[in-house]
Parts: structure tokens; sequence; C-alpha cells
């Protein structure tokens, strides 16, 4: 018994001394930003990568221009493994971190935006779910604290569609196809679902849906289905290990890889490596290309990474996610930038960037300032319109890297904004929330 | 010396029957009612009460839901967190279908539903035992996650079947605030621990024991192994159903059926596991070394954040909580409640010991 009181009191020391150490490690002028990334899991290569991007960008604006108009960017990492549980435990011990508590809330996970959209609107933090989450969030009337930019689910999902038409040759060659749509079974993978019904409805074509229940390494039964339906384009809207297990069966069932579209969650090196040959062709959407040759890439190279300060491996700068991870920093520094040209130079609240994030202006000008042409869209936001009109690239695997093989897509806006209006007014109605009027 | 019971004299038959028979376990109780009902709310801030004290308290609700099957009637289950999805998907229908029901009577169908269903899947314990059983109940948890994932009624043919809790209030009074939703729940799990405490030492929970113990000799001498197997499976699936209906209302207030999977199942047979099977204390401590230790070791972890690398860090917060449940089933097999009891044997000798 003597070494286990010992071992008690050690145990409650480490605890007690933990509770209290963290407060120190922020400064008074400093903007802090949360980090709820799942290093842990069967989705960290995720987790990892994109905060490893974002947290480098920070890094590296901090480095190079003292901070975003002199306030350096801080932030502090929280586990979530990707549970939902602990992301809102995340949330609430990072929401009020000192000066100004959290600037917004990145959850990097559908379920965890789900389960903190409620919170960041009674707490006033915006929660930013970029190209994932709830696509009638986009409606800023309904969801003033929640942002879905640079482009939702359902708008992607239309620009998928347009991109398989270009590939058969018109829009209306579309009727008559048989498209699966394989989706992870989940809230992230049946957010499309209704999108692709009225698109089915629309333009003519035939979607079936086919649900595969997490992690996903179990998909024996559904493509032998799939073997036996047979369709002409499969969505691919897996993630994690789902994707590279998807993509070989689909080998294994002989469906050719180059007639699968991948969402963007579907489409990093960690998803088809593990595929091997089987995922070469395999086409995925993106917000972004891969790569380093963008000038904001190399700029984190020469000040963070080169300098091995770098918060993820360095030969994961300018895979999929890791760039997803610099967009990610992009919209967060450009965000508390807008803001602070109304509220000043100073560490802002999350209530205050919630205006930069609703009135960002993201041109051609300032993307080619930020180095990173071709990297990103432009985005602009404001009261109404949340998403920010982003347009989708898509690239296709050679077996080595992704290739980029069309110009940014635009999405069928007018298709999408009645249904996410009509969405966010059934939500509106059900929470009792009574929409804002935009000017 | 501290819990020397000589000199209690217990006068009548109810003195002597008490829950908390000896005083100083009753003055010890109060301290710690006062402590969670008066001192915890003033000091702590809504990240302790909403986001530490909320889950500690759900899931020990739920571990001693499955104490009350595993521990006190030996019946092996790995369906909990199933039992604990049908008390949140019902709350939400009760809720959405019927909202003229009050948010109490709400918690207590849901808990009802979960233990029909409880019932239902614990009929084959009448046939198998042991780890056949586990297995068998695995079917329901499989079963029931896909019931809820598939079939659109239950999440009100939500396109992203998620589930989210409507405004709550009780006796007109709103639960927005943080501390009336501690206060709520550490109502309803004080009401149910205590009933837990009464029921296993009545006639029923001696049935249970008599049946965990050897069930041939329990129907040797009477006990009705239908009616006491099921009323287990009953009973523990109420208190799994009332905790998922608290974990989706109380502390998440959004929900989806992957939040209880087979891991969260595991997770709170694990905690009944290192917290003592067969003891009510048992499970709140349980609850409190596997829910609240990560979060404080992640915590913890944030002071040696400059001297390692980030990634490696989150590794040895895998390692250290591996090691102390191997460190602690080593220490003791009996679980934390037996430390506990060892503990007291030692305070009631102290400070002669022989």
């Amino acid at each position: 018994m003597q070494t286990s009181k010992k071992w008690f009191s050690i145990l409650c020391v480490a605890v007690v001394s933990g509770v209290a150490a963290p407060v120190a490690t922020v400064q008074a002028a400093d903007q802090f930003v949360p980090v709820p990334i799942y290093r842990t899991g069967p989705y960290a290569a995720g987790g990892t990568g994109i905060f490893g991007g974002m947290m480098d960008y920070m890094h590296m604006i901090n480095e190079r221009d003292g901070g975003v108009n002199g306030v350096k960017l801080t932030w502090e990492e929280c586990e979530t493994e990707y549970k939902v549980d602990r992301g809102v435990e995340c949330y609430e011990r990072l929401k009020n971190k000192p000066p100004t508590g959290a600037a917004m809330f990145h959850p990097l996970s559908t379920g965890i935006t789900y389960a903190t959209i409620e919170r960041g609107a009674a707490d006033k933090i915006p929660i930013v779910s970029m190209g994932y989450g709830r696509a009638d969030a986009s409606d800023g009337r309904v969801f003033p604290y929640t942002f879905t930019m640079p482009i939702n689910y359902w708008n992607q999902n239309t620009a998928k569609i347009k991109f398989i038409g270009t590939k058969v040759g018109g829009m209306d060659k579309l009727k008559g196809l048989k498209i699966a749509n394989v989706h992870h079974d989940s809230a992230y993978g049946k957010e499309t679902i209704p999108i692709l019904e009225a698109q089915a409805k629309k333009y003519g074509f035939h979607v079936k849906h086919y649900a595969v229940a997490h992690p996903g390494l179990e998909q024996k039964a559904i493509w032998l289905q799939i073997r036996q339906d047979k369709p002409d384009w499969i969505i691919l809207r897996g993630w994690g290990v789902m994707n590279p297990t998807a993509l070989k069966e689909a080998a294994r069932v002989g469906f050719p890889s180059n007639k699968i579209v991948g969402v963007w969650w579907s489409g990093s090196e960690e998803d088809v490596r593990p595929a091997g040959d089987s995922a070469k062709g395999y086409i995925a959407a993106g917000f972004h290309p891969a790569g380093t040759d963008f000038p904001v890439i190399q700029e984190i190279m020469k000040h963070v990474q080169n300098k091995g300060k770098g918060h993820v491996e360095k030969d994961r700068v300018g895979t999929m996610y890791y760039n997803r991870g610099v967009l990610h920093g992009i919209v967060t520094v450009e965000a508390i930038r807008t803001a602070q040209k109304k509220y000043g130079n100073k560490p802002l609240t999350g209530e205050q960037v919630q205006f930069g994030l609703e009135h960002l202006k993201i041109d051609e000008a300032r993307i080619k300032a930020l180095g990173a042409t071709a990297l990103m869209s432009p985005i602009h936001t404001d009261c109404r319109d949340h998403e920010g009109g982003g347009m989708v690239k898509f690239q296709e695997w050679n077996g080595q890297k992704w290739v980029t093989i069309t110009d940014w897509i635009k999405p069928d806006f007018a298709l999408t904004r009645p249904l996410i209006e009509e969405s966010a007014a059934k939500y509106a109605q059900e929470k009792g929330i009574k929409p804002r009027t935009c000017k | 010396m501290i819990y020397r019971e000589a000199g209690q004299f217990k006068a009548t038959y109810s003195a002597d029957q008490a829950l908390f028979p000896i005083r100083q376990d009753q003055v010890g109780v109060a301290i710690l009612l006062v402590i969670a009902y008066i001192v915890v709310p003033f000091v702590g801030n809504d990240y302790w009460l909403g986001s530490i004290f909320i889950p500690f308290l759900v899931l020990s609700l739920a571990a001693l839901g499955l104490n009350i099957l595993t521990g006190y009637a030996g019946q092996l289950s790995l369906g909990t967190a199933g039992f604990m999805a049908v008390g949140a998907f019902a709350a939400y229908n009760f809720a959405i279908r019927v909202p003229a029901i009050p948010l109490l009577l709400n918690f207590a169908l849901s808990g009802l539903c979960a233990a029909c269903v409880g019932i239902l899947f614990g009929v084959p314990s009448l046939r198998i035992k042991g780890f056949y059983l586990a297995v068998a109940t695995l079917a329901s948890q499989f079963f029931i996650e896909w019931l809820f994932t598939r079939v659109g009624w239950f999440t009100n043919y939500s396109t992203s079947g998620v589930i989210s809790a409507p405004p709550l209030s009780i006796f007109g009074h709103s639960l927005s605030s943080v501390w009336s939703r501690y206060v709520l729940t550490l109502a309803i799990v004080t009401v149910m621990a205590l009933g837990a405490k009464n029921m296993v030492r009545s006639s029923v929970g001696r049935a249970w024991m008599a049946v965990r113990d050897m069930d041939v000799a329990a129907e040797v001498i009477g006990i009705r192994m239908l009616r006491t197997k099921l009323l287990a499976f009953g009973v523990s699936s109420f208190y799994c159903g009332v905790a998922g209906a608290l974990w989706a209302f109380l502390y998440l207030g959004t929900v989806e059926p992957q939040a209880f999977d087979l891991a969260r199942s595991f997770q709170i047979l694990f905690m009944i596991i290192i917290g003592g099977v067969g003891s009510i204390l048992g499970s709140f401590l349980g609850a409190a070394f596997i829910v609240l230790l990560p979060i404080f070791i992640n915590i913890g972890s944030g002071m040696f954040g400059h001297a390692f690398r980030a990634d490696t860090i989150t590794q040895i917060e895998l390692i250290l909580f591996g090691g102390l449940i191997i460190f602690f089933l080593i220490v003791e097999p009996h679980g934390l409640a037996r430390l506990w009891r060892i503990g007291k044997e030692k305070l009631r000798l102290w400070p002669f010991p022989y």
C-alpha cells in the first residue's frame, strides 16, 4: 500500500498543477485561437495534417509579420480523438482563454460542428466549418455564428454533378445515368442525400445510396451489390480508412477508378496511397489543390518548417490536408484582419471576429498578395451568405501525386440556395429562432 | 478510530436497517451531498460544471445501470450503449411528438422504453451464460445502432441523422444555464443512486446476488430465474436509458447514433471493472477514472507543451492512461471501491493497528 499512496500523491500533484499551468502561457496582448486537434484515432491523418498546416501558417504570420497588425496569434491544442463529447469538452475548455476568449472555433468534425452550433451562438463564438458541417448553416440569417466558407457540401455536390456532366458530354446526357452514392453512415456522410435527390430529379439521372458503417473497413457486401447494380459513376463520400478500402474493393469488383469521384474528405494522399495501384485514375473534388509551388507555402517553409519549428512532419507540407490547413489559417487570419479594421488592432472577442468573418472580401488581388493564387478561389461573405461563393477543382491521382485536371468549377448556386434557405427556415422553426433581417 | 462504530447503538429496527447504518457514513454522505449541491455550483465555472461534472454524473449513472446487471445479477452485457441510445432517442421522440410531457416524466418514460428493450434482449440470458451472453447482448448493441441510423422515423427524418434537444424547461424554469442543468442531473443521479443502493440490499437485490453466485442453487431455494434475470435487465436498462436521455438532453444537446457505439459500451464496462464490480460507489469511482483522467492528463500535458513535440505528448497521454489502468488492476483487481473498503478497515483501527 505504501507505493500506491506515493503514486496517488504524485498523481494528485500532476493533476492539480496541470489544471493551473496552461493559463500562464498566453500573453496579455495576443489573439487566442483554439486548436481542437485529433492526433489519435482512425482520422488522425486529417487532424494532424489540417491543424498542422493551420498552426504553421499562423506561426509564419507571427514570425514574418509579427502577428496580425502587431497582434500575435497564440493557440492551444486540445485532443478530441474526433469524438463529439471530447470535442465539446475542448470547446468549453478553450472558449474563455485570456485575454479575449476564442476568436473562432474550427470543429473539424461534422459531429462536433452539430454539437457546438448552438453553444457558439449562445457564447457569441463563431463556429467555422470550412467545407464540412451543416450545409444549411450557410444561411447567415438563421445561423449568425456559423460559417461554411469557402463552400459547403451541397454546392460541392452540384459541382461534382457538373463535372460528371462535362465528362459524359453535356448536362443533358446525364439523363438515365445511374449514379451510386457510397457514403459514410454518419451525419457527415448523409449530408448530401437530399441535394442528390433534388439533382436527380432535375437532370433525370438515377441515384442510389449505399451506406458504409463506421469506420468503413467492412464493405464487401456493398460492393457486391454495386457490381450487380452496375452504376455508371460512383460518388465516394468516405472519411479516413473507409476511402482506401472502398478503392480497393472497387478494383476487386472491376469498377474503373476513373469513374469514381470523391468528396474532398476522400481526396488526400493518405486516402489513396494505402490503396496502391487500385487508386490510379481516381478523381476527387477539392476547394484547393495540393503541391508546394505556391508562394505562401514557400514562405511557411522559409520561416517555420526550415527552422525546425513546424507543427507537422516536413514531408507532409504541400499535401492535400496540409494545404487545407493553410487555407484554414488564411481564413482565420483574414477574418481577424477584417475585424481589426472596425475594432482596432488589439485582441478581439469572438463577437468582434464574427464581424470579420461576415465581411470577408478575399478577391483575386488579395489572394495574390497572400501568395495563394490558384490555391484558393475568392471568398465574399455577407450577412445572408456565410459560404462566400467558393468553387471546386477536380484532381486525379496519378499514382504518385494529385494532378489538377479542371479549372475552378462554379457550383449550381441557383439550385442550392433555395434549398439551403428552406432547410435553415425549418431549423429556425424547430429551435424557435427568429431569423435576423439582413440589409 | 475514525471508522469505529462502537457506541452507536441501534434501538429500533429502522435504525438498524438504515441505508447508511454507521454514523461516519451518514456524515460523510451528507458532506458529499452538501459539496455537490452547494459548494460545486458556486465554486465551479461553466466549464467544470458543464464539461466535467455533467458527463461524469451521466456516465456514472450508466455504469450504475451496468453494475446492477453485471455486478449484482452476474449477467455480462455489452449492450449498455445501445440501451442508452434507446433512452436518448425515446426522450427525443417524446419531446417532439408529445411536447406536453413534462421533462422529468419524459426521462422516466424514456427509461421505461429502454427497460422494455432491455427485457426483450435479456430473454436469451435464461438459456445462455457468461461470455456467450455477452455476445448475445452485443447483437442488441449493433441492432439498436443500425435501427436508429436506418429508420428515419426515430430521428424525425433528419437527413444527417443527428437529433438535437428542444429548449428545455422544468416547472416553468428554463434550463438554459449550465448551473441548472448540473443541479438537475445531480438530483436525478442522487435519487437513482440511493434507489439502487436500497434496491440491492432488498429481497430483489439478494435474489440477484444469489443468481450471480450460483444460479442452480438460487433456483433450488426458490428464486424464480425468469423474473429475477429479466428484472435485472429491466432495471439496468432503465438506468442506462435515463443516462442516455440525460446525455442527449442535459449534456451534449445533440446526439447521433454513433455516439452510442460499441466503444461506449466497452467504456462503461471498463468503468465498472476498474471502479468495482458489484459496488454502487465503484460505479462512480470507475466513471471518474475513465472519464476524467484522460481529460486531466490532457490538461496536465499542457504544461509540458514546450518541452516535447505535441504529437509525442498525445501518445504519452494514451500510454499513461493505459499504464494507470494496468497499475490499478495489479494493485487491486477488485477495483477502486475495494481500495476504499480497505482504507475504511485501516481507518477503523487507526492509530493502533494490529
